[in-house]
């Protein structure tokens, strides 16, 4: 046992270091990922990285991790060069990163996860020695979790918590987070970000963040540095740089995004009718509780929630990926079975989260893809089973012209395409015909700034020409921007149902949380 | 049927429970401690095979018995080490090669077993148990062999090491989430190397007692499939050593029922009664299948999992 030889961790001098990295260069064969990036993090402060997706963000702080070797660069740690080939290289020097993914093992416990991940984790564990040292550590946090539960059965927001904790168990004083707060509620985000400014502040850590959320900058943040496409294009003092100045520095000056326009519509019909929908995981946990709601004809209901409270669940049970326990679809006062006959009568379409994986073979061609929907009829088709794939290719080669999908040819596989494109041949699927109804998942998630915009446009438009459109986003901006009507669902639930003009971020914010 | 003859299938159960669920336990435990690393070895039945010849063929040039066990064990080490092995080469499916590895194990066995067949080598010797009584049948049933009791202690012991060392975590770890085991510095081959060779020996051990204690003699009619119902029986265990233990109990209860029947002369449905343990295999793999709470239980990284 060597744990009386390890220094209470009371007495460590709790000293933040400083971090910087100068001239750092990354090349993926052609691409040149990170292009000569010098930042500097000082020490005890809580530093946001900014930058769209693909800006070079995450290849730059896997560089400092050790993940990536870059061809050029170097990082300095308190102003001496340090050489990380390793993730392991980096947590000895005590740089630690929180990840998207959670890297907890979720059959431990939390107590479990803290204690293996120690180095000098002892070979026959005295537990009620670690328990008390568990405790006294606890004590000693801003916040804490219940140390005797099973990972898997804790919150998204505890597990985000305990990796923190896990960092700070682990005495590493430099903390990466990469978009910490997108499993958090607004509540519970201001809570740990608030909590770790206060230590940065003590000078006990040092924070380097990925964000692309200006609100938790402004708010937390004390410096800030800027990539895009790979290049620095600006740093400075988080306090004093406006949010317009930061935003230009991420996404240039062209591009201003337009917002899609919104027709007024009259008062119409409810289309698509959710009527008490019961859903279980599989381990039987409900995961649906007794969801209610109308959606009308040219209106766009946004379901807002923290991820993981039913939203994905629900638009399973909506595409019949998920069997309903209770509970009945109507469309058009009419009973709706999420099966390829009715989806096809009813006129209900598309676009569910991670679209590679659950609206495509990715191994058949864009072309093959692209015919889901009207393989079995004419002219694809003659008696509904003999197809002819020359009709089925120059439909596509339509659809990829229209909709400016980016792709070698309509014969590649789909799996080839970048997620945008991706995206853009599903929505060019779903969207070609007459739609009644449309169901949206997370529709920009991981996109860049140009389609983001013309994939909003889209649901819009369709919005504006009738359809009663059904968008589930982890987003709170794209909902506030999109939605007519908003829903937030928490636990499994809908708790909470206002007109866009009659709420805002805060109010959403607090039933996102469950209140 | 007289309260005597209920007295006596009673007793001829709990004998038999004791006797047949020497070689399920071991194999289980085996299997256990290879499923708690994520990874399957449906092989384990060749393991007992070879183990049983290994024993037996040991015992018989050696004079000892328990040099035959431990070479049995050795035996299943390899076997399960090179099962281990070929599982990490990339893009090779662990349950394919198990049962590659059942057909090689056992083939292996009769290739070599075939000079063991006539011969009588030296057995295991019973521990006594039943001298309080003097009813014959109950003395006879309380023979019991000392690896019973190894089998047990190896269960609390294992349960004891999941919970309370570094090696039980980073296996639970590496069988829950290799990525996390990965992001520790875990090399996730070497600990599921280990884990299956280890489970392998264990699987040997189980094939030692078939051929060294019950039935006691080699030939190639000696396991009827007992390694792979092992395997359904971990899962029934919800991959616990302490219930691997209970669910062998319970399949050797099974297993001793045709038998115990024919004892007090109900030969009736023979053949349906050893049959027992292959239907409660069913049945147990349909209500298994079902559990939920089996779905929460099982390590995140086995392939029949994900």
């Amino acid at each position: 046992m060597n744990i009386a030889a390890r220094p209470a961790p009371d007495s460590l001098p709790l000293r933040a270091p400083s971090l910087q990295t100068i001239g750092m260069t990354k090349t993926f064969g052609a691409f040149t990922a990170l292009d000569d990036v010098s930042i500097d993090v000082k020490p005890g402060s809580f530093h946001a990285l900014l930058g769209e997706n693909g800006a070079g963000k995450s290849t730059l702080v896997k560089c400092i991790m050790g993940f990536y070797t870059p061809e050029h660069g170097s990082v300095l740690l308190d102003g001496k060069e340090v050489e990380v080939r390793s993730p392991r290289d980096a947590r000895a020097l005590g740089i630690g990163m929180v990840y998207q993914q959670f890297t907890l093992v979720p059959c431990l416990t939390a107590a479990e996860n803290l204690v293996i991940s120690r180095a000098d984790a002892p070979a026959i564990i005295d537990w009620k020695a670690e328990k008390q040292r568990l405790e006294a550590f606890m004590e000693r946090m801003p916040f804490r979790v219940p140390l005797n539960e099973q990972v898997s059965s804790l919150s998204a927001g505890e597990k985000q918590k305990l990796e923190i904790l896990k960092l700070l168990y682990l005495e590493q004083r430099f903390v990466i987070l990469d978009e910490p707060t997108s499993v958090l509620t607004p509540g519970e985000a201001d809570e740990v970000l608030g909590l770790l400014g206060d230590m940065a502040r003590r000078g006990e850590v040092t924070v380097l963040m990925i964000s692309h959320k200006f609100r938790e900058v402004k708010a937390f943040c004390d410096s800030f540095t800027v990539l895009r496409r790979g290049r620095l294009t600006g740093a400075g003092d988080a306090q004093t740089a406006t949010v317009a100045e930061m935003s230009r520095m991420m996404i240039g000056d062209t591009e201003i995004r337009e917002r899609a326009e919104r027709r007024k519509h009259n008062d119409r019909p409810a289309v698509l009718e959710l009527a008490g929908l019961v859903a279980e995981d599989g381990e039987g946990r409900p995961v649906l509780n007794a969801i209610n709601l109308k959606v009308k004809a040219g209106e766009i209901v946004g379901i807002a929630g923290v991820s993981g409270n039913g939203q994905s669940a629900l638009v399973e049970a909506l595409a019949g990926q998920r069997p309903l326990k209770d509970g009945a679809i109507f469309i058009h006062g009419k009973p709706f079975e999420p099966k390829r006959g009715d989806f096809d009568r009813f006129k209900v379409f598309g676009l569910p989260e991670e679209p590679l994986k659950n609206a495509t073979v990715p191994r058949m061609s864009v072309a093959e893809n692209m015919a889901f929907r009207a393989f079995d009829k004419a002219p694809m088709a003659s008696l509904g089973w003999w197809l002819s794939p020359g009709p089925m290719r120059k439909r596509a080669e339509e659809l990829i012209d229209r909709y400016r999908v980016k792709t070698t040819s309509a014969d590649a596989p789909i799996e080839t395409l970048s997620g945008g494109n991706v995206q853009r041949a599903v929505l060019a699927r779903e969207l070609s015909g007459d739609v009644d109804v449309l169901i949206v998942a997370n529709p920009c998630f991981g996109l860049d700034f140009a389609s983001v915009s013309e994939i909003r446009s889209q649901i819009m438009e369709q919005r504006n020409r009738g359809a009663a459109v059904l968008l589930v986003s982890e987003d709170l901006d794209e909902i506030l921007e999109l939605a007519d009507r908003v829903a937030v669902m928490s636990g499994g639930a809908i708790g909470y149902v206002a007109a866009i003009e009659d709420t805002d971020r805060n109010t959403i914010g607090q039933h996102m949380a469950g209140h | 049927m007289s309260q005597g003859d209920l007295f006596i299938v009673f007793i001829a159960l709990i004998g038999g429970a004791i006797r047949v669920s020497t070689p399920f336990m071991f194999v289980a435990l085996g299997e256990c401690l290879t499923e708690k690393s994520g990874r399957i070895n449906l092989g384990l039945e060749g393991n007992l095979v070879l183990g049983a010849m290994v024993a037996y063929a040991g015992s018989y040039t050696t004079g000892s018995p328990w040099l035959g066990v431990l070479m049995a064990g050795c035996s299943g080490l390899v076997l399960g080490a090179m099962h281990g092995y070929i599982c990490k080469l990339p893009k090779v499916n662990d349950i394919a090669v198990g049962i590659a590895f059942m057909s090689f194990g056992i083939g292996l066995a009769f290739f070599f077993g075939k000079p063991y067949i006539q011969p009588t080598a030296p057995r295991l010797e019973a521990i006594p148990l039943g001298g309080w009584s003097s009813d014959p049948l109950v003395a006879q049933a309380l023979q019991v062999n000392p690896l019973f009791f190894l089998g047990i202690a190896l269960a609390l012991f294992l349960r004891w090491a999941f919970a309370n060392t570094r090696w039980g975590l980073i296996l639970r770890m590496t069988g829950d989430s290799a990525a996390s085991a990965r992001a520790m510095g875990v090399s996730v081959d070497l600990v599921r190397l280990l884990a299956t060779a280890a489970g392998g020996f264990l699987a040997g051990v189980g094939g030692a007692f078939l051929s060294l204690f019950y039935p006691g003699s080699w030939n190639e009619g000696l396991s009827s499939g007992q390694g792979l119902m092992a395997v359904a029986l971990v899962i029934f265990a919800r991959w616990d050593p302490i219930r691997c233990v209970l669910a062998a109990l319970l399949f050797g209860a099974a297993g001793a029922l045709g038998p115990s029947l024919q004892s007090i002369g109900v030969s009736q449905g023979y053949y349906f009664f050893n049959a027992a343990p292959y239907i409660l295999t069913l049945f147990i793999m349909i209500a298994s299948a079902r559990s939920k709470s089996a779905a929460r239980e099982a390590p995140g990284e086995l392939s029949i999992v994900k």
